[in-house]
């Protein structure tokens, strides 16, 4: 699934309740409503009764709207925020082992260097490397290391909050 | 005060006002229903869990609470799955307990383990595990909140068997604090005055009236709005009841099966009115041919209905009740004396197609209904027999089917509350158990239930409960041997090709069968023997009665909006094809 772009990409933000059976709940409401998760992130806030999930959707049948009404439903959702990229920070998480020759090896860290990455283990033919930042860099890091061999690559999923300043 | 869980959840459950549980026991609910025994509660033991759902959701549909059932683990609850999934569609509050294995069994396959939160994930308004004894006041206290406020629906509450036998300090719970949950009630000024506007411009406007207005008790705002404005008023299969049907304004019930001055309306208007309603594929038929005119005033307490389905201009967040309310005031302030005059073509119109299109059936030489097979009589002559012999507010439960269509047609229902059906699932066996539970819910009110008899054989086994606990509902079976509906759409769509669709009429003996679970039973099989039959079954008031109409196999539900077909292509009955348009 190639990442969605334009008007169908939307993050957005919900404030959970930190109970059991949370997440199903919200995967289940967009597998059986047809609503389609790009990526979804989700971890406890300053505050331990809650969590916030961060979730790409991307809109192919459904209107934002719908969406945002169907989660309001849920008991467990507290706040439902759409983080519009003008009005947020976004960032995003990636860690890759790549192989290749010597040169290749090379480039790649060149690279990640150059895009604030990290290389956190040198092997023989593979590398590990390590990359934050808004998800757009990280795309184009990814579209960088496929012209090697990927062997491995995990991202995490956007996460988002409001810019200073920016409307809640 | 120290209690068991089980105690502690019985006595939440009477600090409800829960006066009627239906249910059956099993293992992991085994301690819950210990306690039962000293309470008030009346517990109805049914043979099915699925007849306790079935019931629990006649029980609400005619008083307005919660329906209560219990069952155990496992199969308990899997056998509820389809009443919960029923009452979702049609936003019935139900609070069902289950009962469930201990906590440290929990995800280790036990007997009679099932993952019944995530089972019933998606067929709940909301579920709970309960894993600490002390939240079940505040649990209970909860579901009620949820199952009904807002919009109405089921909540389950799963009970893990170490949670009821712990010990625990009862404590009175607080006041609900749900900060996910807020449903809306007054509607926003600014949307009330654009429907306003929207009403004083129309020239051919209707009132699509849903289960909403039921639900919020706002029948007479609705009565009251059309006093004020003279608007017609169709009202869906989960709204029947919420505008007195003699009353001149009302034109029927749209749909697949509704009337042909009802579908005909919504399509030639230029504003629907749609309270409480959710513009159902059954009602729209082709989304994109549905109404093609109007825009739209629509009052859901649900936001998500709000432009799930058709665009509204003016969509309104909020309590039916406060919402038609706030319109009808500013409607009135804006001064009524043109409407008549301003209405008045839309009338000609709409009563020349009532005139033209009224409901209608072959009713033979005599009138009476004679059916097309010797032994036999119409359906539709059995229930304006039935509509003519009981008191103006019998409640009146259906299945799902030809039977129910037909019910819904040819019924006469002046009163909310008096209809019970199965109206978003199409639960096939919804019938029997539903009226039981409305019986027990209104015990004051005669209770009819049409059924067909492929519904029947799925849960006919509640009547022994009805029996047994003295609850004297009536069954009239329109038995055509056939699961009619889908033979109808094999008959119209599949070139006849009757496909595995053939029951039996004596297969199985519907009197026998009733007088062996200890109710009466008698079989009808001519137009006469009709009304003195339903007499006989009126006078019945101490155990169920069956009544077996033998009814024209090959009958027709008409008028019908093919499926996918847009609303315009409505087929009426054959006798009146050749009528102009």
């Amino acid at each position: 699934m190639s990442a969605p772009t334009g008007a169908r990409r939307h993050l957005v933000s919900l404030l959970v309740e930190n109970r059991a059976g949370v997440l199903a709940r919200i995967a289940g409401l967009f597998s059986r409503r047809g609503f389609n998760i790009f990526s979804l992130a989700v971890a406890p806030t300053e505050d331990e009764r809650f969590s916030r999930v961060s979730i790409v959707v991307d809109l192919e049948s459904a209107t934002l709207d719908q969406v945002l009404a169907q989660l309001d439903k849920l008991v467990n959702v507290v706040a439902i925020n759409e983080l519009r990229p003008e009005d947020a920070h976004e960032a995003e998480l990636l860690l890759a082992t790549v192989a290749g020759d010597t040169e290749a090896r090379a480039a790649l860290v060149d690279a990640s260097t150059r895009f604030g990455g990290r290389v956190l283990e040198v092997g023989e033919e593979t590398l590990t490397v390590q990359l934050a930042g808004p998800p757009a860099v990280l795309d184009e890091f990814e579209a960088l290391a496929r012209t090697l061999r990927i062997v491995g690559l995990q991202r995490t999923g956007t996460i988002g909050l409001p810019k200073l300043g920016a409307p809640r | 005060m120290e209690l068991t869980g089980a105690q502690a959840l019985i006595k939440s459950l009477e600090a409800q006002g829960v006066d009627v549980v239906f249910g059956l026991p099993g293992g992991a609910i085994l301690p819950v229903y210990d306690p039962i025994i000293d309470s008030a509660i009346r517990h109805i033991l049914v043979r099915h869990e699925q007849g306790a759902g079935h019931a629990a959701e006649g029980y609400a549909q005619v008083t307005g609470r919660a329906g209560v059932a219990m069952v155990t683990s496992g199969p308990g609850a899997t056998n509820i799955v389809t009443p919960l999934a029923d009452a979702m569609m049609d936003s019935i509050p139900l609070v069902v307990i289950a009962g469930q294995v201990a906590t440290s069994s929990i995800g280790t396959d036990a007997f009679q383990e099932v993952d019944t939160t995530g089972v019933t994930m998606g067929v709940t308004k909301h579920n709970y595990l309960v894993t600490d004894p002390a939240e079940i006041p505040t649990v209970v206290a909860e579901a009620f909140h949820l199952a009904t406020t807002g919009r109405p629906g089921p909540v389950l509450i799963d009970f893990p068997k170490d949670v009821a036998n712990a010990t625990v300090r009862y404590e009175e719970p607080g006041p609900v604090d749900l900060p996910g949950y807020t449903p809306p009630g007054e509607a926003d000024p600014a949307g009330v005055e654009a429907a306003a506007d929207l009403i004083a411009g129309a020239k051919r406007p209707v009132v699509y009236a849903g289960g909403g207005v039921l639900k919020a008790d706002a029948t007479r705002a609705l009565a009251a709005f059309v006093a004020a404005t003279g608007i017609p008023v169709v009202t869906t299969l989960m709204g029947r009841g919420a505008f007195p049907e003699s009353d001149r304004h009302f034109l029927g019930m749209p749909g697949m099966h509704g009337s042909y001055a009802a579908v005909t309306a919504l399509q030639r208007a230029d504003l629907l009115l749609a309270f409480g309603t959710r513009f159902d594929d059954r009602v729209t038929g082709r989304v994109s041919a549905f109404a093609p005119g109007a825009a739209v005033v629509h009052v859901d307490i649900d936001r998500a209905e709000l432009g799930k389905v058709r665009r509204a201009e003016v969509p309104l967040a909020a309590d039916c009740r406060l919402a038609i309310e706030a319109i009808t005031a500013a409607v009135r302030r804006r001064g009524t004396d043109a409407y008549p005059e301003r209405l008045a073509p839309w009338w000609a119109a709409l009563e020349e197609w009532r005139t033209r299109f009224p409901l209608t059936y072959d009713r033979g030489e005599d009138g009476r209904g004679v059916g097309g097979q010797p032994g036999t009589v119409k359906p539709q002559f059995v229930l304006e027999e039935l509509r003519r012999l009981t008191p103006e507010d019998t409640i009146l439960v259906a299945g799902v089917g030809q039977h129910q269509m037909w019910a819904a047609q040819f019924w006469r229902f002046e009163h909310p509350r008096t209809w019970v059906n199965s109206g978003g699932l199409g639960t096939m066996g919804f019938a029997v158990p539903a009226a039981l539970g409305a019986k027990v819910g209104r015990p004051d009110r005669m209770v009819w239930a049409v059924d067909g008899d492929g519904c029947f054989q799925m849960t006919a086994q509640e009547l022994v409960t009805a029996s047994a606990e003295q609850i004297p509902v009536k069954i009239a079976i329109l038995n055509n041997a056939y699961l009619g509906m889908v033979r109808q759409w094999q008959h119209m769509f599949y070139e006849e090709r009757y496909s595995e669709v053939y029951l039996s009429p004596d297969l199985p003996d519907y009197v026998r069968w009733a007088e062996a679970m200890g109710g009466v039973g008698f079989r009808v099989t001519g137009p006469e023997e009709v009304a003195p039959t339903i007499e006989k079954a009126n006078e019945i008031d101490d155990r169920p009665v069956v009544v077996d109409f033998r009814i024209d196999s090959m009958e027709q539900v008409y008028p019908m909006v093919p499926a996918g077909a847009s609303n315009d292509d409505i087929v009426v009955h054959p006798s009146q094809a050749h009528l102009p348009r």
